[in-house]
């Protein structure tokens, strides 16, 4: 059985799979680790199938609501740590403590030379993170439900307690991305190879 | 072709009327309910029809695999299971918002971002796109738990299963949508509670990655992404992210909670994070024996898994003297890579203690390390991809208990 290639804009995927009778092994080209496991079908591909609906901006606009850390994403808005105080006391220092110093979840205020606990003093590399993932997934029993003004007050809240940002400083979608992180530096990528050589 | 056997050499086959049975019914007694007796083949299954057919079969009364659960994930009874398949219902699971309840008519997979033609993927519509289908292991990235002597392997490492998926590779939707070359990421979304996000190489979408929607065959089980989800092979299990709802293509990683401050590895003295560690490396485990057995002097085989998610696995060492010599164990066929594979070692255990272990080599020439190594190689904070060798020793009486203090420094 041989399969065909496909044209991807500047790629081209070229499998062959050659079926071994019992044991269904094939190979592919080095580009495909997943010998024997890729496509069954035979026959010309097209271009494209046309399968599904374009996708309206307004569609993509309704779930597009990661925040990269150049702010990308980020939406109108502000906050101080004191606008957050109150939206801490109702939803977040039930798990997380008054002080942010963890309870039943983690401790998200802390600055420690030695790198622990893993708070965000410690160990967020972008203050964009901490919208992103509050926005997303916080709080836990009624997630997504925080307004903009919100997230960006508790976020504020959140780096004035870890000395990141003065008390009064306003975050939003221009300030919230130039905040220098402690833990910036800290990251690495992944040295691993495989090989004889334990990382 | 054989000869039809005779039919009453059948019949006593059959156990229709055994010989202790003809003795003691000449109390007259055959024909009502023959009371068991110890050390006797049950017989009484064959006087009496058994149930008919049935919608959906059940495992047997007498069998009760259960997986492990904790307040975020459950753990695969590895010493229940004998093959490589991991039954769908006793698959790991970890999950970070709870398991979501999806209505499959509902469901829309939207990609976008760095594309040229960004579109919306009903179930149907995944289901439409060539097929395939792959068998390869998942493993949560904190699959180590160090207990004490009475840990079964379902504790030391039950976050990890395995699986035939079948779905779509993920090349076939990034042509249709026409993904741009200078795409360098992808972001994949769940639709949990959790709104999961992780950033992907685009390296590993023209590699292997698919989108998957069954599981062995059937649909995937709601605590396995259902109805489809993101399987990245040979990946620690976070990355293949389930309830798959948005994938955004980029030309940078987007830095979420996930890989960020959590799947990130303290190294060295903690000052330093080793991040985007994807690839699960290689491993293995004596599933049996293993604590709780308590084995008899004679012979044993010694069975097992072993899995590497860079390839596949090339052989497996077993020691019997807690590692002073080794000896190469057999490998279930086929080996196929990123996948578990069943090893086997048989063993005449003669008495007095000993340790057995089991050490990993893959394709690449890496040799599953021990926990000394591993802890040498990365410093004592190490969190996340902890693979190190382990090991069951066996008392004078034939108790069998984890070798704790082997990962105790």
């Amino acid at each position: 059985m041989i399969g065909t290639g496909a044209g991807v804009k500047g790629r081209t995927i070229t499998v062959a799979t050659i079926t071994i009778a019992v044991m269904g092994l094939s190979v592919a080209d080095g580009r495909s680790a997943a010998a024997g496991q890729q496509r069954a079908s035979s026959g010309p591909l097209p271009e494209t199938f046309g399968f599904g609906r374009p996708a309206t901006a307004d569609a993509i606009a309704d779930l597009d609501i990661d925040v990269m850390p150049d702010g990308t994403g980020l939406p109108p808005g502000s906050g101080t740590a004191a606008d957050g105080a109150p939206t801490w006391g109702r939803a977040c220092r039930g798990c997380h403590g008054p002080e942010g110093e963890g309870g039943t979840a983690a401790p998200v205020v802390g600055r420690d030379p030695s790198g622990r606990p893993l708070t965000v003093g410690n160990l967020w590399p972008y203050a964009t993170t901490l919208y992103d993932y509050i926005n997303r997934a916080m709080p836990r029993p009624t997630p997504g439900t925080l307004t903009p003004d919100q997230v960006y007050s508790l976020v504020a809240w959140i780096l004035a307690k870890n000395q990141i940002i003065a008390e009064d400083a306003v975050m939003n979608a221009e300030t919230l991305p130039a905040v220098v992180m402690p833990a910036r530096d800290r990251f690495v990528p992944d040295d691993r190879r495989g090989g004889p050589e334990v990382r | 072709m054989t000869a039809k056997p005779d039919r009453r050499t059948t019949l006593r086959r059959r156990g229709r009327l055994t010989r202790r049975e003809l003795l003691a019914g000449a109390a007259g007694a055959i024909g009502a309910a023959v009371a068991p007796v110890s050390g006797q083949q049950a017989v009484e299954t064959t006087r009496r029809p058994g149930r008919g057919p049935s919608e959906i079969d059940r495992r047997s009364s007498f069998v009760t695999p259960r997986r492990d659960p904790s307040a975020t994930s459950s753990r695969t009874p590895l010493q229940d299971l004998r093959g490589t398949i991991t039954p769908a219902d006793l698959h790991f699971e970890r999950h970070h918002g709870g398991v979501p309840e999806i209505d499959p008519a509902r469901y829309e997979l939207l990609i976008h971002g760095l594309v040229e033609r960004p579109r919306v993927f009903s179930l149907a519509d995944l289901k439409r796109f060539p097929s395939t289908s792959r068998i390869c292991f998942l493993e949560c990235s904190g699959n180590l738990r160090r207990g004490g002597p009475e840990t079964l392997p379902q504790m030391v490492c039950g976050l990890t299963s395995q699986t035939e998926w079948t779905g779509v590779m993920l090349s076939t939707l990034f042509d249709e949508v026409g993904a741009s070359p200078h795409a360098t990421w992808f972001l994949a979304e769940g639709q949990d509670a959790a709104v999961l996000t992780r950033s992907i190489p685009m390296d590993k979408a023209f590699d292997d990655a698919m989108i998957v929607y069954a599981q062995n065959g059937d649909a995937l089980m709601p605590g396995n992404g259902y109805p489809a989800r993101l399987l990245l092979p040979g990946f620690e299990g976070n990355s293949s992210v389930k309830w798959l709802r948005r994938i955004e293509l980029a030309d940078r990683p987007f830095m979420t909670r996930e890989e960020t401050s959590k799947y990130t590895d303290p190294l060295g003295d903690g000052d330093t994070m080793r991040q985007f560690s994807f690839v699960m490396d290689a491993r293995s485990i004596i599933t049996d024996p293993s604590y709780p057995r308590v084995i008899e002097p004679g012979w044993h085989e010694i069975r097992g898994l072993a899995w590497s998610g860079r390839g596949r696995i090339t052989r497996v060492d077993i020691s019997t003297d807690g590692g002073t010599s080794w000896h190469a164990a057999d490998l279930q066929a086929p080996v196929l890579p990123k996948a578990h594979v069943r090893f086997r070692y048989l063993w005449n255990w003669t008495g007095g203690p000993g340790e057995i272990m089991s050490r990993a080599t893959d394709e690449t020439g890496y040799v599953q390390p021990t926990w000394d190594a591993l802890r040498e190689a990365r410093g004592p904070r190490t969190r996340y991809h902890q693979n190190p060798i382990t090991s069951w020793t066996v008392g004078d009486d034939g108790h069998v208990l984890f070798g704790a203090e082997r990962l105790q420094s």
